[in-house]
């Protein structure tokens, strides 16, 4: 009696169709509906916001002069006269169109504007989560399995002026010192000013473009621009990522399964990287994706000392000069961008991680 | 008993802190032949400590120094670390308490067993595949191929330790270390793993170090038991002699523990003497 | 038992005698262990005499921040009477980072009064009361933690006016939802604990075991995140300051003085470079303490 076990607790791999499919459904349902919920209440924020807002959306429109009818017809037009959740609902049916109202500014669908502005965020983003990646996890990694060694300090060093260090005091530095003096870096903007429209705009990224045109001038001389601002944003992943890394890794470093593995006459090498941070991959997916999402708006103060013609630059531009659609529009989009990479990062643990079944 | 595959002379475990060195293990020697020994102490006594440091799995800060750990021969504290990978899992094999934390979580058992053996056998993956299920049928596992494809949390306590003892045997090691290999199972499935594990010992003709806080077990499990106490070996019996031991500290656990033939009103509480603490450490060398 | 115990060795007794001597004891304990941090040490020096100048800069600041002299203008660093030299119009820049020490202190102290409070209440009545005003809360704490922090403190600012009180505001508004999280956390596992049953046997209301019994327990842990917190709350304030939305010119609060700085970072490096510096030191030194007051109060989340 007391021996026997049920052989039968280890579950199969592979559950049949039906086991598996009406609860994945299910648990795709929850999250669609939960996504929604975030989606309904940021844009709920930014709504609330841009009616709070000290600004007269109508005498925008039609400027100081015009007579009171006039006045009341646009204020009819937009909707104004409606209680306010019936707004809030004709302004979630405008953003569902990405229809974000046009700019004060320019007159033109702050839809475009976004458009046009996203790729140079993007490029630089990206490129700095590139670094912040390569340099970062390694760091991390190292850092915690020599702990208390040099190297550990050094990571430990690099984290703490990250973490205190304004970034765009930073840049200045950067720029200060790279292009100011030893020039050896592009100044600010995307391109030097004989190369800009040089080559067709196809991704919007510029050193993709000069790459498919094969033009290899732009190319270098885009790199030269991007390449002080990329790597300082990607320093400030860098600090976040090795911190977070490191501390994953002395979690999983000091669990029973890695005396498991030195036991079966494993090398150290391996046993770092085939067993603890395999068992570390999907907590540093998701802090990848928080710190891509953290760099798109580190990017903001990055893009004005940069002059980099991005979604920060667009935002903050907008804000000194009170362009309310401009401002409410990049704000949502970079939200969304938020929760897109929350969501991408959920799903990958769902992948990746056998318990999470 | 001729024969020792294993010999342990003065073997020290320190650590280093703040407040000076801190000796976990103290001089203990011991031979180890193609038998059951038993280590038994509470925790703390440094048993678990001296069945890694023949491993050299002590980790720096910590130190471990012996006047010699040798294993036919080949004096294991001397070896490069590279030298010493082929001695773990190979010759040396150990299995720890808890199969929840001992088995990584997000690799399939199948390919931790693989790993196991492909180490150290040139083998391909279809072979080692083959000798794996031939392994886990070994360990009285049913239905082989569908535990290979499962992950660690699928399997209940008592199938993962099996699963354990399948991994850590599969490279055919001369050695087997148990470190309270039936502590954090449930009591039904204790006998069962114990069965296992003494049935593929005895056809192998290994080695066992059976390191556990339980008395009854190791006595009725062994052939010959170390009692450890504060990082010394206190007192060496064979199994079936536990109960003529003469040291007050064995007596005193033996006392405190309840018995069905020599049923007590009250059981002792265990006395200790500071004495016992700076004695040497008995040598259990053959 | 010896009359004549000191001081220390009353503190270190492992035998208290009440429940204040306990408290005492555990704070005296926590503060041993603390000292031996150096560098925790090094970050608390370093704030204590921030708030010295704070409280003292009419009397050690060696110009007003305000009076302009255009004749000195962008005096560099060593100048005779301006140690860390002038800006573009002419003002001492050391005085002008002693009394931005002012602003820093005032904005951080009330982001570090106003976001924990709003966390705290928030997360420990979602997580006592449960049911669906968990869940309405939880949503919203949710929603905001899905925003970019400085897009929507930009957002708020835009909304409410440029100004430090102002930008104060917005950062709270952004701050509050990881200390609800934390609060929230906190109050599930104290809330279902066996004493928390046996004091409402007792007949305690869920007021008083909210404020008696789970806030004290929950501070610890919302101080160690609001001390890690603060140098990301400098870093936001300064950041608002140099996009023109926090303090306003003539105030000397440091972001705002590198914006003045950037348009001469080139040829007058100093002018930008300084305050930056102040910043970076100030938001390091609440970095260090943080770490410290982590390893002291809640050891299981260090390293």
């Amino acid at each position: 009696m007391a021996l026997v076990e049920d052989n039968n607790k280890g579950r199969p791999s592979r559950a049949p169709f039906s086991e598996w499919f009406w609860p994945a459904v299910s648990t795709a349902l929850k999250t669609l509906g939960s996504i929604a919920v975030t989606l309904v209440g940021l844009l709920f924020v930014t709504f609330i916001i841009g009616r709070v807002m000290p600004i007269d959306p109508v005498l925008a429109i039609v400027g100081e002069r015009a007579s009171q009818s006039t006045y009341d017809a646009v204020y009819d037009q937009l909707g104004l006269d409606k209680p306010l959740i019936v707004q809030f609902l004709y302004y979630l049916w405008d953003v569902l169109h990405l229809d974000f109202g046009t700019s004060l500014l320019n007159a033109r669908p702050v839809s475009e504007d976004i458009a046009r502005v996203f790729p140079a965020t993007l490029e630089l983003a990206t490129l700095g989560i590139i670094f912040g990646v390569v340099l970062g996890v390694p760091l991390g990694v190292l850092a915690a399995v020599r702990k208390g060694s040099w190297i550990d300090q050094v990571a430990r060093v690099v984290a703490l002026v990250g973490y205190s260090m304004p970034i765009f005091w930073l840049g200045l530095m950067g720029l200060l010192i790279f292009y100011g003096i030893l020039g050896w870096v592009g100044g600010p903007g995307r391109v030097g000013i004989f190369y800009v429209d040089v080559v067709p705009s196809v991704t919007g990224l510029i050193l993709v473009d000069a790459a498919l045109d094969g033009n290899w001038d732009v190319f270098k001389n885009a790199f030269s621009h991007i390449i002080l601002p990329a790597s300082l944003l990607g320093y400030f992943s860098l600090a976040y990522i090795s911190r977070m890394t490191r501390s994953f890794m002395l979690e999983q470093l000091s669990a029973e399964y890695i005396t498991t593995a030195r036991v079966k006459g494993m090398s150290e090498w391996n046993v770092v990287w085939k067993h603890a941070f395999k068992n570390i991959r999907v907590q540093l997916i998701t802090v990848i994706a928080l710190s891509y999402a953290n760099l798109l708006e580190g990017s903001v103060l990055t893009e004005i000392i940069f002059s980099w013609p991005g979604i920060g630059s667009y935002i903050t531009t907008a804000l000194l000069s009170a362009d309310m659609n401009a401002v409410l529009g990049g704000t949502v989009v970079v939200g969304l961008i938020f929760i897109l990479l929350n969501i991408f990062s959920d799903l990958l643990y769902k992948v990746f991680d056998p318990r999470a079944k | 008993m001729m024969g020792a595959l294993l010999d342990v002379e003065n073997l020290w475990v320190k650590f280093p802190s703040r407040n000076g060195v801190f000796d976990a293990v103290r001089g203990v020697s011991f031979t180890l032949g193609r038998e059951r020994l038993g280590i038994v102490g509470e925790s703390g006594s440094g048993k678990s400590m001296t069945g890694r440091a023949i491993l050299r799995l002590i980790r720096p800060p910590g130190i471990v120094e012996a006047d010699q750990i040798s294993l036919d021969g080949v004096d294991l504290i001397k070896l490069l670390e590279k030298d010493m990978r082929a001695v773990r899992g190979q010759r040396i094999s150990m299995v720890m308490q808890d199969p929840k934390f001992s088995l990584n979580p997000v690799t399939t058992i199948g390919n931790q067993i693989i790993e196991a053996y492909r180490l150290h056998n040139n083998a391909s993956k279809a072979q080692a595949y083959q000798k794996s299920l031939e392994m886990l049928e070994a360990v009285s596992i049913r239905n082989p191929e569908r535990v290979m494809r499962a992950y660690p949390h699928e399997m209940s306590g008592g199938m993962g330790q099996r699963i354990m003892i399948a991994m850590m045997l599969i490279p055919n090691p001369e050695i087997l270390i148990a470190d309270e290999p039936t502590s954090a199972l449930d009591v039904s499935v204790q006998r069962q793993v114990l069965d296992i594990m003494d049935k593929l010992v005895k056809e192998r003709g290994m080695g066992l170090i059976f390191i556990s806080h339980d008395l009854n077990l190791v006595a009725d499990f062994c052939d010959r038991v170390l009692i450890m106490y504060a990082g010394r070996i206190v007192e060496v019996c064979d199994a079936d002699k536990l109960h003529e031991a003469q040291h007050p500290y064995t007596r005193g656990l033996l006392n405190s523990l309840p018995r069905l033939d020599m049923p007590r009103e009250r059981l002792e509480v265990l006395q200790r003497d500071p004495e016992w603490s700076v004695a040497p450490s008995v040598s259990a060398r053959l | 038992m010896a009359e004549t115990q000191t001081l220390r060795q009353w503190l270190l007794t492992d035998t208290p005698s009440s429940r204040r001597h306990a408290k005492l004891s555990a704070l005296y304990q926590g503060w041993l262990s603390f000292r031996a941090n150096t560098m925790a040490m090094i970050g608390l020096w370093i704030l204590v005499v921030l708030v010295l100048v704070a409280i003292a800069a009419p009397l050690i600041a060696p110009h007003d921040p305000f009076v302009q002299s255009l004749g000195d203008r962008l005096a560099p660093l060593g100048t005779e009477g301006h140690v860390l030299g002038t800006d573009s119009l002419g003002r001492d820049i050391l005085s002008r980072l002693i009394y931005g020490a002012r602003i820093t202190l005032y904005i951080v102290a009330l982001v570090a009064l106003i976001a924990p409070v709003a966390g705290l209440l928030v997360g420990t009545v979602a997580g006592y009361v449960g049911g669906w005003t968990d869940t309405v809360l939880m949503r919203i704490t949710d929603i905001f933690l899905a925003f970019p922090r400085l897009v929507l403190a930009l957002a708020f600012v835009a909304a409410l006016g440029a100004g430090i009180e102002n930008a104060v505001l917005a950062i709270s508004l952004t701050a509050w939802p990881p200390y609800a999280r934390i609060a929230r956390a906190e109050t599930l596992t104290i809330r279902t604990s066996d004493y928390i049953s046996a004091i409402k046997l007792q007949g305690a209301g869920p007021l008083r075991i909210i404020t008696k019994h789970i806030w004290p327990l929950c501070i610890s842990s919302l101080i160690v995140r609001v001390t890690l917190d603060m140098a990301g709350i400098i870093l936001a304030a300064a950041g608002l300051g140099f996009l023109g939305l926090g303090a306003q010119p003539p105030s000397p609060e440091w972001g705002a003085m590198i914006s003045e700085g950037r348009r001469f970072i080139l040829d007058h490096w100093w002018v930008a470079t300084m305050p930056g510096l102040a910043i970076f030191t100030v938001s390091l030194a609440f970095n260090l303490l943080g770490d410290g007051l982590r390893d002291v109060l809640d050891p299981k989340a260090g390293e």
